[in-house]
């Protein structure tokens, strides 16, 4: 059970022993348990009706994990097609909480939550919270947005699992953040890795040294980030900076976090079935290779999922990690098999920025969309080539074309992008697919 | 009375004027007068030449976005109030001008204005009425030239 030991001396604590240190065998036997009656609870779902029905397939087919491979497996394309809430397991009335993840047409994909399931989630973010030093008489400064986003909530809920003390924030207003920071001295940071960088940098502009604010420890996650980063957010704020991973379609966070050894992500093997497979081939990879993460959910009550394809790039580890967690490792993700881009935390599909030039006319043939970051935060230029038809010789008229395309792109993707506006040919023509998307960012180890 | 104005998109970064003025002098065009819009990022390279319908292909041949646009250009004497009277004509009828710009004719004492306005035929019409005197493209010529 979970350790409610107020006074905890180890600097490797484990939060959950039992569930964090099974035998591989008994992970597996659980495993298998559980994804029995998932099987049988999914059944209700029509999606997963229809090709259990048409495969022939229902809980007593599988018999062992390796059948899990026998299962569908569920897209983000599925799940938006279901909208609203079509992957329902549970009667309506029986849920305590909908989320929702930014989708390609500006209306979010809605995950929802029974309070079994909001109990659940808790657990999954105290196991990694914990391991990455948080304790009960902590206090977490939580400065990750708070609403549809599953960060700020998933978060906010198992530090009090654990029997710390939040101060939700929420994000922005980075100036008063540091001023509670000094004022409440909490000792953990929960934000994403680039707004870290970004609290230091307003720190100093503050005329204060960022590494002698109070935090020692920090979680960060909701966009991809790189041991670089790591090391700078360490040496500039003065912690030990911890990655953790989930998406709201599984959960949120909690799928996965480090331990203070840094080798790898926790995977929570007794909530989760991670696999990791070739995205092309859709068969498992070698250990240790690169491949896509495809998730099965096997407690979640109100929206679980089969197989979901992540679209998220890593490497799984089975070997048992020095910290006595028995459970798989994933490395942090360093890729995505689609296009999509995650500025500043917001998921963005290059689609989402055409159908914003869809709605000004003329704008659409030819355009770019640049990313970068040139200091700590995201930035988007999107280049689209000056054609005669919404050319005009009055300068009010282009920045009003500008500013136009720029609303639409706020609207639909939910992100603020800078139009240029290029001489005609000035963008690269492709035969075939065209390439819309340079990501300047480095983000690869 | 109208004069026929072409407009250019030009990114703003060195070396992007020269290209189009390049290529109709080859064509042996020249320039009247010129003037250039820009923001950081762009710019809009507006003129005056003789042989505008010529130079037009040559810049839509070239690969540039061009716009034909009429403004009305007006002479005043070139010395101190010279356009504020003619812009107080303007205020006056409530004519709005969108933008303009100007050149003076050191050999006749006089300064070109070049007007930009949404209803150029209403413009001339209160300029006239009111004794200003605008300049046709060949009037225009015989000045510059």
């Amino acid at each position: 059970m979970s350790n409610q030991d107020p006074d905890w001396p180890s600097e490797n604590r484990i939060w959950n022993h039992s569930a964090e240190t099974l035998p591989r065998e008994e992970i597996e036997a659980l495993q298998l348990e559980r994804l029995r009656a998932m099987v049988e609870r999914v059944a209700k779902v029509p999606f997963y009706r229809d090709q259990f029905e048409h495969a022939e397939i229902g809980p007593q087919s599988i018999r062992s994990l390796a059948d899990l491979r026998r299962l569908p497996f569920t897209t983000k394309d599925d799940l938006r097609r279901h909208q609203p809430l079509g992957f329902l397991a549970v009667p309506r009335k029986e849920l305590a909480r909908i989320h929702g993840s930014s989708g390609t047409t500006g209306i979010p994909t809605f995950v929802a939550y029974t309070a079994q399931d909001l109990r659940t989630w808790s657990e999954l973010c105290a196991r990694f919270l914990v391991a990455g030093g948080l304790r009960p008489a902590h206090t977490a400064q939580v400065a990750f947005g708070y609403g549809l986003f599953t960060g700020g909530f998933g978060l906010h809920y198992g530090i009090e699992r654990v029997g710390a003390a939040v101060i939700p924030t929420a994000a922005g207003n980075t100036r008063r953040q540091i001023d509670i920071m000094r004022e409440l001295t909490p000792e953990v940071l929960i934000c994403t890795p680039s707004y870290a960088l970004t609290i230091a940098d307003a720190a100093r502009e503050l005329g204060i040294d960022p590494a002698t604010l109070p935090m020692r420890y920090g979680h960060f996650g909701g966009e991809p980030w790189t041991e670089d980063m790591r090391r700078e957010i360490e040496d500039q704020l003065g912690l030990q900076a911890f990655n953790n991973y989930g998406l709201s379609e599984v959960f949120g966070p909690g799928v996965a976090g480090e331990c203070p050894l840094h080798e790898g992500m926790h995977i929570q093997e007794d909530h989760f079935i991670v696999e990791c497979l070739d995205p092309e081939t859709l068969e498992p990879v070698a250990e240790g290779e690169p491949g896509e993460l495809v998730i099965t959910n096997l407690t979640r009550e109100a929206t679980p999922l089969i197989r979901y394809r992540t679209r998220d790039i890593a490497r799984l580890y089975r070997e048992p990690c020095a910290c006595g967690r028995t459970t798989m490792r994933m490395s942090r993700v360093t890729g995505r098999t689609d296009d999509m881009l995650i500025i500043r935390g917001v998921n963005v599909f290059p689609s989402q920025i055409e159908e914003a030039l869809l709605r000004v006319e003329g704008t659409t043939p030819h355009y770019l969309i640049e990313v970068d970051r040139p200091g700590t935060l995201d930035e988007v230029r999107v280049k689209v080539e000056m054609r005669p038809e919404i050319f005009s010789d009055r300068m009010d008229r282009m920045q009003a074309l500008c500013e136009h395309i720029s609303r639409e792109i706020q609207t639909v993707a939910g992100i603020r992008a800078h139009v240029d506006l290029v001489e005609p040919r000035s963008i690269e023509r492709f035969v075939g697919k065209a390439r819309r998307v340079l990501d300047k960012r480095r983000l690869s180890d | 009375m109208k004069l026929q104005q072409l407009s250019l998109f030009l990114e703003n970064r060195p070396g992007q004027l020269g290209a189009p003025l390049e290529a109709i002098a080859a064509e042996g065009i020249n320039i009247l007068t010129l003037s250039l819009a820009d923001t950081a990022q762009f710019g809009i390279l507006r003129l005056i030449v003789r042989e505008w319908e010529q130079a037009k292909q040559i810049f839509e041949q070239g690969g540039w976005v061009v716009k034909q646009t009429e403004v009305v250009a007006v002479d005043v004497l070139d010395r101190p109030g010279g356009l504020a009277s003619a812009l107080a004509v303007l205020e006056a009828a409530e004519l709005n001008i969108e933008y303009m710009y100007a050149f003076s004719l050191r050999r006749d004492d006089k300064a070109i204005l070049i007007f930009r306005f949404e209803d150029p035929d209403r413009a001339i019409e209160v300029l006239l009425e009111n004794g200003l005197h605008v300049v046709e493209t060949e009037e225009l010529m015989r000045h510059v030239g």
